[in-house]
Order: C-alpha cells, then sequence, then structure tokens
C-alpha cells in the first residue's frame, strides 16, 4: 500500500521524479507513451495540474491512467480551480483509484494562462490543503465528519530554493512541513551553492528533498522561461553556455548532467522537467550514481 | 469608498434603445469623488444625451444613493419629471441602482460598473485594500490584508511564483507576503508567521450580506 516513491526515501534511497504534462484534449496516448517510456528510468512521474492555468484534461484522471498502466504518479493537486470540497472529494477519488502520491500547490494565477477571465478560487492555500489530507488520511474531513475508509497519501509540497527573499518563504515551508508534507519538490534550480543551503535551511524540518531540474533546449528557452514562468530565472551565465553551444540541446542536457551530480551530492533525489523532451531523461538521469 | 466608473457612452447608448425620455439620478458620495457619477457627471451626461436626441425630463444627485428611503424620498420630491420619462439613467453603484430600481417601476439603467471597496491613493487614483471578507485578520498580519493584496488571497505565506520580493502576477507589485514578513520583522515579530492560519470561513459572507445593529 505504501508508494514506491516512500518506500524508497523512507529507504534513504535517491530517487528520480520527471514531470510529463497530460494533454489538451482527451487523447492520452501520447501521454502514456511518454510516461512509460520513463518507466524504467523514474520512481514516479509527476502529473500536472492545468500547468500554467493553461486548461488540460484533469491531472487525476491523467494519474489514474498511469496507475491503469503500472506507472507509479504524483498527483499534483492545486488549489487555483477548487474550493475545498473538490479537493478533498478529488482526494479520495484519487485514493480509491490508486494514487498514493500527491503533490499540494497552491497554483500559477489564473492571469498566466489561456482562461484569464476565469474566477480563481483559492478556497484554500497550499498549507490548508496539507491539512485536509492529513485529515482525511486520520478518516475525517475538513468539516470533522468520519470517513467510510480513510485514505492513504504520501504527501509533499513545492519549495523554491532560489526564492529572493528566501527567509519569509522558509517559514512557509516549516508550516508545509508541520501540515504534513512529507517530501519537497523543488522549483528547478540553477544555483549548486543556494540548493546546498536551502537543503541546509529545511534539514530540521526533517522533509526529504527532490530538487528540480530543468532541461533548457536553447538560450531561447532559458530567456523565455525567465521571463515568463513564475519564480524562476536562468543565470546568465548558464544562457551565454547555450548561446555559445554549437549543440543547444546537447548543452542542454550538459547543464541538467552537471545540476542532477550537484543535487546528489545534498539531496534525496532529483525532479526533472523535460518540457516535452522526456527521451532525454535518461541522459540526465546516467549522470547520477544510484 | 465604492470606486466605480462609468460605462463606455456607446454601451450606455445601446442599452437605452428605445427609451427618448430619460431621467438622471447620481449620487454625492462615492460616484462623485470617483468621477463617475456626482454633479458635473450628471450635468455632462445630460448634454451628451441630450446631443444624441434624447430628451432629459430632468435629473437629481441623490445625497447617498444607497440609502433606500432616502432615495425613495428624493424621487418623489422629482414625481412629474420621472413618470414623464420612459427610464431612469442612473450613475451611481450597483447598491444605489437598486435603492432606484426599488424605489421606482420604470425601467432602470446603470450607467456605471462598480469595481471595488477602494483606499484613496490621492485624487482619482483608487486602490483595494479590503475584500470585505468579513473576518478581518489584518492584526496578525503587520496590518497589510493578504486576502487582498495577494492576488491568491493566500493566508500562510508566499507562493512559489515571488521573485525578487515582486508578484508573479505584476513584476511591478511587491509580493504581500513579503511585505507583511518584512514588517512583522521590524517589530520583532517575524515568528508569529510560523503559526499555520486554518481555513476561512466563507460563511461569514455568503450572499447576500445582511445586518441587523442591535440597539
Amino acid at each position: 500500500m505504501i508508494s514506491r516513491l516512500q518506500q524508497k526515501l523512507d529507504a534513504g534511497e535517491f530517487v528520480i521524479t520527471a514531470e510529463v504534462c497530460p494533454p489538451k484534449g482527451a487523447d492520452c496516448a501520447e501521454f502514456l507513451a511518454r510516461a512509460g517510456a520513463l518507466q524504467g528510468s523514474a520512481d514516479a512521474i509527476n502529473v500536472t495540474d492545468n500547468q500554467g492555468a493553461n486548461m488540460r484534461i484533469s491531472s487525476l484522471a491523467a494519474a489514474a491512467l498511469l496507475v491503469r498502466e503500472g506507472i507509479e504518479p504524483v498527483f499534483q493537486i492545486t488549489c487555483r480551480d477548487r474550493n475545498r470540497m473538490a479537493l478533498q472529494s478529488d482526494l479520495l477519488g484519487a485514493a480509491a483509484l490508486g494514487i498514493r502520491n500527491i503533490l499540494a500547490l497552491s497554483g500559477d494565477h489564473i492571469s498566466f494562462g489561456d482562461h484569464r477571465q476565469a474566477k480563481p478560487v483559492f478556497d484554500l492555500d497550499s498549507v490548508q490543503l496539507l491539512q485536509a489530507i492529513a485529515s482525511l488520511s486520520e478518516g475525517k474531513d475538513l468539516a470533522g465528519r468520519p470517513l467510510h475508509g480513510a485514505p492513504i497519501f504520501y504527501s509533499g509540497a513545492a519549495a523554491a530554493p532560489e526564492a529572493e527573499p528566501f527567509e519569509p518563504t522558509l517559514f512557509k515551508l516549516e508550516k508545509k512541513a508541520a501540515a504534513g508534507a512529507r517530501f519537497f519538490q523543488t522549483q528547478a534550480f540553477f544555483d549548486p551553492d543556494r540548493l546546498r543551503l536551502f537543503s541546509e535551511a529545511v534539514k530540521p524540518f526533517g522533509v526529504k528533498v527532490i530538487a528540480g531540474i530543468f532541461l533548457l533546449k536553447s538560450a531561447k528557452m532559458a530567456r523565455f522561461v525567465t521571463g515568463n514562468i513564475p519564480g524562476l530565472r536562468v543565470p546568465d551565465t548558464i544562457v551565454q553556455e547555450l548561446e555559445n553551444s554549437p549543440d543547444p540541446i546537447g548543452q542542454g542536457v550538459e547543464i541538467a548532467r552537471r545540476l542532477a551530480a550537484d543535487a546528489r551530492s545534498c539531496c534525496d533525489g532529483i525532479h526533472i522537467m523535460a518540457m516535452g523532451r522526456e527521451d532525454l531523461i535518461p541522459e540526465i538521469i546516467a549522470a547520477v550514481e544510484r | 469608498m465604492i470606486i466605480s466608473k462609468q460605462k463606455s457612452f456607446d454601451d450606455i447608448l445601446t442599452t437605452l434603445e428605445g427609451c427618448g425620455r430619460l431621467f438622471l439620478v447620481g449620487c454625492a458620495k462615492c460616484a462623485t469623488v470617483c468621477k463617475s457619477g456626482g454633479e458635473e457627471e450628471v450635468f455632462r451626461m445630460q448634454e451628451r444625451l441630450a446631443a444624441s436626441g434624447r430628451e432629459i425630463t430632468g435629473s437629481i444627485v441623490i445625497d447617498e444613493a444607497c440609502h433606500m428611503l432616502r432615495a425613495a424620498r428624493d424621487l418623489r420630491g422629482k414625481k412629474a419629471m420621472v413618470e414623464e420619462a420612459d427610464a431612469l439613467l442612473v450613475l451611481a453603484c450597483g447598491a444605489g441602482v437598486q435603492s432606484v430600481s426599488e424605489a421606482v417601476p420604470k425601467k432602470t439603467v446603470a450607467a456605471l460598473d462598480t469595481l471595488f471597496l477602494g483606499n484613496i491613493r490621492r485624487f482619482g487614483q483608487f486602490e483595494q485594500k479590503c475584500s470585505l471578507c468579513g473576518e478581518c485578520i489584518v492584526t496578525d498580519t503587520g496590518g497589510i490584508c493578504p486576502v487582498t493584496a495577494c492576488p491568491k488571497g493566500l493566508l500562510n505565506g508566499p507562493c512559489g511564483g515571488m521573485a525578487e520580493g515582486r508578484c508573479e502576477t505584476d513584476p511591478d507589485a511587491e509580493c504581500a507576503w513579503v511585505r507583511i514578513f518584512e514588517r512583522l520583522a521590524s517589530r520583532g515579530e517575524a515568528g508569529r508567521l510560523k503559526k499555520i492560519v486554518p481555513v476561512k470561513d466563507f460563511s461569514r459572507t455568503l450572499k447576500p450580506c445582511k445586518l441587523k445593529v442591535e440597539k
């Protein structure tokens, strides 16, 4: 009943997770193929929830499809699109469908996405969502009503190792841990020293740290990421590396491999965001001796 | 202060189709300060409507259009002009429009869009500081309301989109939670942020809200 991700992290093993974005549409064949191709290399696959506030197939449905294929998902669930009732009922549904790993998120703001006139919900925030997960696991809903069958979850939260200023975010991370987060999957990092400091700072919380690695495919993409993805900033030195390389994708993989090796020394795992080039993930992972 | 702004004149004309004779209503409070429905704006509206071929039967600027009894009384005072009109064009917030529609059975047309409860930064510049959430928590958050200042209304700290102390939705805006942190830290009270803020009780502001002050 315990997820493989939890088993490995509990055993002190270095884990690998990767993000696969579910489709905008009902045809999940390509999504399943991408996730399936990673089965040998990743311990769990994160299924994003209307990523960037762009409407896509439900992450719950996509994660359940992975379970059906024998692939372990991390079900990402955000507070942007559901109130506390929908969050809890989707969580119970997830448990019934065999989903164990949950990544509890606030969610990117509506103003980034493709439905900018939609009403943002944010009935709960990510800390309160973690509390809701903990409560369900104890057999009670947020209203204190008993459940017929308590779910079993392994819940995690997001963290931004390079957030500036860092101190106000640290308080929230401590609350996430107190509310039941057992692992942090971090936003992509680009500075190994910052990652090390982050890892030290959150150590007292007793939460496993899975460091985010973003596969940059070109200097143009690096600039786009800096300008458009909340909380991400690619340093100029890395942009230059990509700019000067005759093979930017190869260089991007090299950068990711370097960062993965850095994370190996101070974290409990890596989380790879390959943005459609999931085929390159095994190459990145090869840099991390397991 | 209730912040409102005038709909476009074209939109107003569209909603007035078939209404040749109009009675205009303004408000001497918020809509006057917002320059959307005071004496001046009612006069200008009257001129523009007249220029577009409408007949104006009369006008009034009610002291507080949201005051239902006062609005009804003031409109009774202009009974003949009101009765002559095909419709009442109201340059007041949504509350004011409804004081009028409740007092007069005639077609009531809203000339303004009502936006938010705002503070006045300076003349003609308004900012939302309070969302009327029914459960004020600013005592615990350094006097800054995260329900309003944070676009996600997060109660337990900044989201992952905060960068260099700025908000992910607007690089010109400071992150509400960074401001709250700095304010509390300057008082040596940053430790208060370690306490988890529980889920909010939205039943306090279930619509339509009512309040009856007990004697």
